[in-house]
């Protein structure tokens, strides 16, 4: 088995509403996979189950050879799972650094040894904090409290928590959601770099459609919980059933790239 | 119909808007441009009387708004559809349109839920269901269609396209038009250029809370130097 | 059987009164996101008012009118406190609200001391409604028949008025999001006011309804709040269905429990709602509340650790506080002596609300059972006072490793209602097991070691543990733990996706605040030679959030300063005036709405602004402002 994330018939209903059904998809490493689809397809209760926040009905899930289906998502983070969110999820009441030097303290030691009430955690772990903060391009905002952090640096610190972890899989949620066209580009840049030095493989949601047909390698599609396409970018943007249900005439989106 | 003049306007001790000054004719779709963080929707919610405070001059309709509270302000025919949409999840889609309601207003379309559903035909499929189990898309939808039941003579629309599949925002645009052609003015934030560009009469730019640019959308193209700049294009 | 038939329409009965009461809670409670402590005031309002009023218009009418016009006229007050009170605060974090209601509550206890005097009055019976009818050869009251009754026909009237009527539709509306409904044109302020008023009246009715089943008392007020607390988590906050069935089920656990088990009756009720909220954390019929708003703004400033200027402060205090028993005669030493004390319970109860963002509304147990736990030993083993100042933190933390597991399976309000629970099970245990714990008469003759048996000395043991207490937990605040602590309180979702379990961490600081708030009370009962029941009561759990709100809850160890502040004030008035609680109330009410972020937290708002204003805006409050909502 090459891919890294391997997920079978992976179902899951709320109420007797089927908001995912049997869906199947595999990311092999250094692969940026884009899930696109309606508002209500089913692509966060998907994301949900993949990163342990929901328990899924049916189905299984692999993370690199290990099975993580019903796990919490601390286990699932111990598997090396990084994941980021549609609305950016920090801790706002600590700084750049420490937030990083948090996620860093607990993939290392995690916070429940002796070592975790005996430190100062702001002396903890400051080289390797600070050499994710430069790989983000976030170095000279080290010391400044996350609440004072424009959103889209925000966004980029999530994505510095998420690579804290050493993680094989990155699950992110939105990536570009409330961030200027520019800093949007900059950061699927600065994620597909870094996908392939390190062999990651990443999982994305967007609505942005520029972002996905300029980043994805492929494209998966999900319609009322189910995968109606899947493919290369261009494939999936030439069928018909995708501009049926989600793509719409393409005026609202730039052109071929 | 709105006239802003110097606002500028607080968010606890930060200063956020700087001397903004704007205008919405009658009839007008006006687009206000800008990054995140610009100052878009502190500029929609002093209109609407909800940030910490705010000083300058706001005049609706020949009233000075800048004194009162949000309700009296809607009352006089201003709607807002905030971004976060902030539908009553637990109300069915009817009931959301009937909290919406207000009376009819002299020289202004009056709107019934059933010309909301014949703007908006996926709505009239769902009027008894709850509208916490309708997707985003829907539920942009009945923001909107909720507002309208106010019979508003403007309707500000804060980030209309934000979060919202493709094929939605076509519908949405569509809407956007009818809604113009009916006679509601609209003032509307975006960052969507594009969606913008396809609605929108005229637009401003904004940029660090202050003014950077206003014109028609055909200006606006004419200066690709302003995209780069001020929408990072 | 026929006994059993009895006691369960007896139940029915009961439970008419206990829904109203419960109903306006839920309501209120729903709309304005206020837990409205005073509601049991409110109660003993009604009762009293229609007290007065029955006894002059003593016909079936007009025992009914009385009850209507006392309602209506403790609503008008409900809505004065709404305008002149409540309008100043709706945008003040949960618990200050909490805590304006509770000093409205004490404002009402000794106005109703000053009005009707201290002793308990019994009121006529029901005019045409004093006869029984034979159920199964037994006696029933017919006025319990018209109580089962009018339950269930309040429930259909509110039900209707909110199903039925523009006015319930927007108050739904509001329940869930009330700055959408004041954009869309509804003035918002009267919504609150009518459901405040609405609330109030059907608590005051509920306290009417009473009067001939049973006396009329000034405690009256305390004992109702704790129960309707118990119905509406029971039955799930806001809703209304909710609190009918819980109020039901309630009210026949205590008519049946008083029949097998009298002495278990209240632990009883309060391990059904545990159990309840463990299996259904947001009760029977309600719902999972929105995110609650301010909560990833308690503090002004991030945190530090102490400069070396704030540690020669710190150092300074220290020095100052050693030389106060040479200043101060016995008495003065004996209270700075219970100073030191409430710093210790304060900052306990601070770091897991600060840090953890845990409100626990139960802080009592912990100090309670240390004092209990020290007390108990010397009483019956015997031991020395330097073991039971060991031995009374870690009775206190054993049981806090037992509540602990439940409560920190609920997180807000949940969490909030579920720790006082765990505190009025304590309490009723103290209470109620005579044989050990002495009930009401509690347990004496708990004195220090020759060494710490001057005042002096005891105070320097006591000052000697707060700076320990204190000096420990700002270690802890930013150890890894305590960061992590912090993470849930920040990002619960965050921190999950970084390994960071969440009961697990939130379980030990539990236990880690049980054991500090264990230490004040063991050095509680040796400072007082006894140890009583009181120490376990509501009013000590409030003595702590009211210490911590006062200090700020967005500092660090900014309690350490309401502690001072709160000690020294209520213990003067108590001694000094003849009405403290009309006092206090009023200092806390005011208090409230002039610092609302507390007297270290409004200091360093007050700075945080000067320097701010000298300069150019903050990127990132900017973001704020514009991801941040409506208000």
């Amino acid at each position: 088995m090459t891919a890294l994330l391997e997920v079978r018939n992976l179902s899951k209903s709320y109420q007797g509403v089927k908001a995912v059904q049997g869906v199947s998809l595999q990311v092999a490493p250094g692969e940026l996979l884009a899930m696109i689809g309606p508002n209500g397809a089913g692509k966060s209760s998907c994301f949900n189950m993949l990163s342990g926040q929901i328990r899924p009905d049916s189905g299984r899930i692999h993370i690199n050879g290990s099975e993580t289906t019903g796990l919490s998502p601390e286990r699932i983070f111990r598997l090396g799972v990084g994941r980021t969110f549609q609305v950016a999820e920090t801790c706002l009441s600590m700084t750049v650094r420490e937030n990083v030097q948090l996620a860093l303290q607990s993939w290392s030691t995690g916070l429940l040894t002796l070592r975790a009430f005996t430190g100062r955690l702001d002396r903890n772990f400051r080289p390797q904090a600070d050499a994710l903060l430069a790989l983000i391009g976030l170095d000279d905002e080290a010391d400044r409290s996350c609440r004072e952090l424009p959103y889209g640096d925000i966004k980029r610190l999530e994505l510095a928590i998420a690579l804290a972890g050493d993680p094989k899989l990155l699950l992110m949620d939105e990536p570009a959601a409330g961030m200027a066209m520019k800093e949007r580009i900059l950061l699927m840049q600065l994620t597909s770099r870094i996908a392939r030095e390190r062999q990651l493989a990443v999982l994305f949601t967007e609505h942005d459609m520029d972002i996905v047909f300029e980043h994805a390698d492929r494209v998966i599609v999900l319609n009322r919980g189910q995968l109606i396409a899947e493919g290369s970018p261009q494939s999936v943007r030439a069928d018909p059933a995708v501009q049926a249900v989600y793509l719409g005439s393409g005026a609202l989106y730039a052109q071929g790239h | 119909m709105l006239t802003l003049a110097k606002l500028n306007s607080w968010y606890g001790p930060a200063h956020i808007l700087f001397d903004v000054g704007l205008e919405v004719k009658a009839g007008e779709v006006v687009a206000l441009l800008g990054r995140n963080g610009a100052g878009k929707s502190t500029t929609m919610k002093s209109i609407m009387g909800l940030v910490d405070r705010h000083q300058g001059s706001l005049i609706f309709r020949d009233t000075d708004i800048s004194r009162l509270p949000p309700f009296e302000i809607a009352r006089l025919g201003l709607g807002y559809v905030p971004e976060d949409r902030r539908i009553f999840t637990d109300l069915t889609v009817e009931e959301n349109l009937e909290v919406g309601r207000q009376a009819g207003r002299s020289g202004n379309a009056a709107w019934s839920p059933e010309r909301i559903y014949e703007i908006f035909p996926n709505l009239a499929e769902m009027r008894r269901r709850p509208a916490g189990r309708m997707s985003g898309g829907e539920q942009q939808m009945l923001t909107i269609g909720r507002t309208l039941m106010g019979n508003p003579y403007l309707v500000l629309l804060d980030e209309p396209s934000e979060g919202i599949a493709p094929k939605i925002v076509e519908q949405m645009a569509d809407a956007v038009t009818l809604m113009k052609r009916e006679g509601v003015s609209i003032l509307l934030s975006e960052q969507n250029l594009p969606f913008a560009r396809l609605i929108s009469d005229r637009c401003y730019i904004l940029e660090k809370g202050e003014i950077q640019f206003s014109g028609s959308m055909e200006e606006l193209e004419a200066r690709p130097d302003l995209r780069e700049a001020y929408l990072a294009l | 059987m026929e006994l059993y038939v009895v006691q369960f329409l007896t139940g029915l009965a009961n439970a008419a009164s206990l829904f109203l009461v419960a109903s306006g809670l839920s309501l209120i409670f729903g709309v304005t996101r206020i837990v409205n402590f005073a509601h049991g005031a409110f109660y003993m309002l009604g009762a009293y008012i229609a007290y007065s009023l029955t006894i002059r218009w003593q016909t079936p009418l007009g025992f009914w009118l009385a009850l209507l016009v006392a309602a209506t006229a403790v609503a008008v007050v409900g809505a004065l406190l709404e305008i002149l009170l409540l309008r100043r605060i709706y945008h003040a974090p949960e618990l200050l609200q909490l805590l304006a209601t509770f000093g409205v509550t004490l404002i009402v206890e000794d106005a109703v001391r000053l009005l009707w005097g201290p002793e308990d009055l019994v009121g006529p019976r029901a005019a045409g409604l004093s006869g029984a009818v034979s159920v199964l050869g037994r006696p029933m009251p017919v006025y319990d028949f018209v109580l089962i009754l009018l339950g269930p026909a309040v429930l259909g009237l509110l039900w209707l008025l909110l199903h039925r009527s523009r006015w319930g539709l927007l108050v739904r509306a509001a329940t869930q999001d009330r700055d959408m409904v004041s954009a869309l044109g509804v003035n918002q302020k009267w919504l609150f006011t009518g459901v405040f008023a609405l609330g109030v009246f059907l608590a005051a009715f509920g306290g009417g309804l009473q009067i001939p089943r049973d006396a009329v008392s000034h405690f009256m007020d305390l004992s109702i709040i704790t129960e309707v607390f118990v119905v509406v988590v029971i039955g799930g906050l806001g809703s209304i269905g909710g609190a009918f069935l819980a109020a039901v089920i309630v009210s026949e656990l205590n008519a049946f429990g008083i029949l097998i088990l009298p002495s278990i009756s209240l632990v009883l009720m309060f391990l059904i709602m545990a159990a309840v909220l463990v299996l259904r954390p947001w009760g029977l019929l309600g719902k999972p509340l929105s995110r609650a708003r301010s909560m990833a703004t308690r503090e002004a400033a991030a945190w530090k650790p102490l400069s070396p200027a704030g540690r020669s402060a710190a150092l300074a205090a220290t020095i100052g506080a050693l030389c106060l028993p040479f200043m101060l005669g016995d008495y003065g030493v004996g209270v700075a002596s219970e100073v030191m004390i409430a710093i210790i319970f304060a900052i306990s109860l601070q770091f897991l609300m600060s840090v953890g963002g845990l409100d626990s509304f139960g802080h009592a147990a912990a100090l309670g059972l240390g004092a209990y736990g020290a007390a108990l030993s010397v009483q019956h083993f015997g031991v020395s006072m330097e073991a039971a100042i060991v031995i009374g933190p870690l009775v206190s933390a054993a049981m806090a490793v037992v509540a602990g597991w439940f409560c920190v399976r609920l997180s807000n309000i949940y969490f909030a209602m579920l720790t006082l629970a765990y505190a009025q099970i304590v309490w009723s245990v103290a209470f109620q097991w005579v044989d050990v714990t002495g009930g009401d008469n509690g347990i004496v003759g708990v004195w220090p070691s020759d060494w710490a048996s001057s005042p002096a000395a005891f105070y320097w043991l006591t000052l000697a543990a707060a700076v320990a207490v204190v000096a420990l937990v700002r270690h802890l605040t930013f150890s890894p733990f305590g960061y992590a602590l912090r993470a849930l309180r920040d990002s619960p979702t965050r921190s999950a996706t970084i390994g960071i379990s969440r009961q697990t961490i939130q379980h030990i600081a539990f236990v880690i605040s049980a054991f500090l708030a264990g230490l004040a009370g063991v050095l509680f009962a040796f400072l007082k030679g006894s140890v009583f029941p009181d120490t376990l009561s509501i009013a000590s759990s409030v003595d702590g959030l009211i210490m911590v709100l006062l200090g700020g809850f967005g500092t660090v160890s900014g309690s350490v300063i309401g502690a001072i502040v709160y000690k020294v004030s209520s213990i003067w008035l108590m001694s000094n005036t003849d009405f403290p609680r009309l006092i206090l109330g009023s200092l806390i009410a005011l208090l409230v709405v002039a610092f609302p972020q507390g007297i270290v937290g409004t200091l360093q708002i007050w700075m945080m602004r000067s320097r701010l204003f000298a300069g150019r805006p903050q990127e990132g409050t900017a973001r704020l402002a514009e991801t941040g909502g409506l208000s």
